[in-house]
């Protein structure tokens, strides 16, 4: 019996989430007196062999082919199988990224496994997993129990803490033998557009610097950007914003966009629609900068402020530079 | 080219947090159903499809009588046909087992080149279907789509949003394509369009009519249930509104409190 995580990589660094899981996944593997083994597929992966071990797998399987270099369901999902077959695994993980919810929901349907996708706590009742999860876009929370031998989870970003590393953990490295997926993807990726290099995703993002109506036009997200740059914090937006055509899609944070859980999230000119709300509302501290006293937002933030962004958020930026 | 959409009914995005635990346990929410809000970037990307390539749309649910009103809402944007498949055997299907009857309703109804689904519903937010559908029908699967570049010649390129930026795919047809939001703005069923739904009669296949074994789908062949649900609990801090003489002072006091936090 044993715990199996994916370590996703993009380009051959491993993606923070994996060893978050892995945190999680090692005191699960403790509970059930078994090993955690991790899987990375790529290529020029090897050297993240032993990060995982450092962040506390016993066993780590490597796949590695210049046809596993792009991410494609297919081969990885058989790779992640093969994996699975040979640890013996009882629990399957990943982080709850793109690639990772499409991964692990590709292995359970294929094998007919039970899956909890976007699980924000796991935990073991009588040696059987239970996912708790966000139903009802975050309205409700349910707990998945399992009726398959494999019991498989994507986790949601920042539920679990960063483990600490230890690089004196041993542990075994096996070489796995990535020939089998050849020809398996059915895809074929074309290139990649990247967002600019420094831009911190939102979901990944400590802390979080959102605009909506309030900023009033594309140059009005200017300070907020700015903010986000003294802070490292990444940049949401309302649905509004979005709509009006003044930021891309990708910054928008609520029940059509990303559901985001940072330490801290400032609201610049977001009223708080109950839709923007369920995609923030898990965020440990909430400031709301916002002209109306009446706005919906205070209600759910820690600390506002009432008056103009275009005066208090140029005012934080000078504090935060002393 | 055929196109065939998958729809569902949810409850309305803005009645959401009105469900009830009971009531979510139950699956029946006691409040207004519409469509799932995701599938119609699926109707609207297939209608489109059609109008520039040419070709046929269906539309596909799974559900009992009520579920014919998301068949409706296809048919007033302007969907042809739809098809409902349902049978007492379907009642508790997981995501898994809904795969299985939606694929093979897809099959049932013929020949297929792109399948569309939304990419979860706001109720089971699992994004599970369109994955299980893929696998069932061993077609391609493309999800968090925003534009399809090119199709044809027994192919699709499209642009999908990773969280590193936006990657460029192709995939052989047949496909499964789960939209985000970016693809288009669907349009509001035309007046032509909601008479015409309102007179329109779908046929419903049963498991026997979709060669599926009922014991290979509903509750009892279902890996996972939902046990214990609840309300998250209510943030619990009261917002402290911080105020003084100057801005200066009140942001001063905005930091210094986020550093007591431990937050900045």
């Amino acid at each position: 019996m044993s715990v199996l995580v994916w370590v996703e990589q993009y380009k051959g660094a491993a993606i923070p989430i994996s060893w978050e899981v892995m945190g999680k996944a090692r005191e699960l593997a403790d509970s059930l007196d078994g090993k955690l083994v991790a899987m990375v597929a790529g290529e020029g992966v090897e050297s993240l062999a032993q990060e995982a071990i450092s962040y506390g797998a016993d066993q780590v399987f490597v796949y590695e082919d210049k046809e596993l270099d792009s991410f494609r369901v297919e081969p990885y999902a058989k790779l992640l199988s093969d994996a699975a077959a040979k640890a013996g695994a009882s629990v399957i993980l990943a982080g709850g990224t793109t690639r990772g919810r499409d991964l692990v929901a590709y292995v359970a349907v294929q094998n007919g496994w039970g899956i909890a996708p976007d699980a924000s706590n796991l935990r073991l009742e009588e040696g059987k997993l239970v996912a708790t999860r966000p139903v009802y876009t975050g309205n409700i929370f349910a707990d998945i129990t399992f009726n398959s031998a494999v019991q498989v989870a994507s986790v949601r970003g920042r539920s679990f803490p960063l483990p600490e590393k230890d690089a004196n953990r041993s542990g075994e490295v096996v070489a796995g033998d990535a020939s089998v997926v050849i020809g398996a993807a059915k895809t074929v990726v074309d290139g990649m557009e990247e967002k600019a290099s420094g831009e911190v995703s939102l979901t990944d993002a400590n802390i979080i610097v959102s605009g909506g109506r309030g900023v009033k036009g594309p140059e009005g997200f200017e300070p907020i950007r700015e903010l986000a740059g003294v802070l490292g914090a990444a940049v949401g937006a309302s649905r509004a914003a979005v709509d009006a055509g003044w930021i891309p899609y990708d910054h928008q944070v609520g029940q059509t966009g990303k559901t985001v859980r940072p330490d801290l999230y400032i609201a610049c000119g977001i009223s708080g629609a109950i839709q923007h709300l369920a995609g923030m509302s898990s965020s440990k501290v909430i400031v709301a900068i916002n002209k109306d006293p009446d706005a919906p937002i205070f209600q759910v933030a820690n600390y506002g402020i009432v008056g103009d962004l275009f005066t208090y958020v140029p005012a934080l930026i000078a504090e935060l530079k002393k | 080219m055929k196109y065939v959409v998958c729809v569902t009914q949810s409850p309305d995005t803005a009645e959401l947090p009105k469900v009830t635990v009971e009531q979510a346990a139950s699956g029946n929410e006691g409040v207004a159903l519409i469509t799932n809000p995701w599938d119609e970037y699926a109707i609207e990307e297939a209608l489109r499809l059609k109008e520039k390539q040419g070709g046929e749309v269906i539309a596909i649910t799974m559900g009992p009588e009520k579920a014919t009103d998301a068949l409706k809402s296809a048919v007033a944007m302007g969907v042809p046909k739809g098809v409902r498949l349902w049978d007492p055997a379907f009642a508790g299907s997981d995501a898994l087992g809904v795969g299985k009857i939606l694929a093979a309703g897809i099959r049932k109804q013929g020949d297929f080149d792109v399948v569309l689904t939304g990419k979860l519903t706001v109720d089971g937010n699992g994004a599970l279907v369109p994955v299980a559908i893929a696998n069932e029908l061993e077609a391609a699967l493309l999800t968090q789509v925003a534009k399809i570049i090119s199709i044809g010649d027994g192919k699709v390129t499209v642009e999908r949003l990773v969280e590193e930026g936006r990657e460029k795919v192709t995939a052989p047809l047949p496909v499964v394509i789960a939209p985000v939001k970016e693809i288009n703005e669907p349009r509001y069923a035309s007046f032509m369009g909601i008479r015409k739904a309102s007179r329109a009669k779908f046929e419903v296949w049963d498991a026997a009519t979709l060669g599926l074994e009922a014991s290979a789908v509903g509750a009892d062949a279902a890996k996972v249930a939902w046990v214990n649900l609840n309300k998250p609990a209510p943030r619990s801090s009261q917002v402290v509104l911080i105020e003084g003489e100057s801005v200066e002072e009140q942001v001063s006091k905005l930091a210094a409190s986020l550093r007591a936090e431990k937050v900045i």
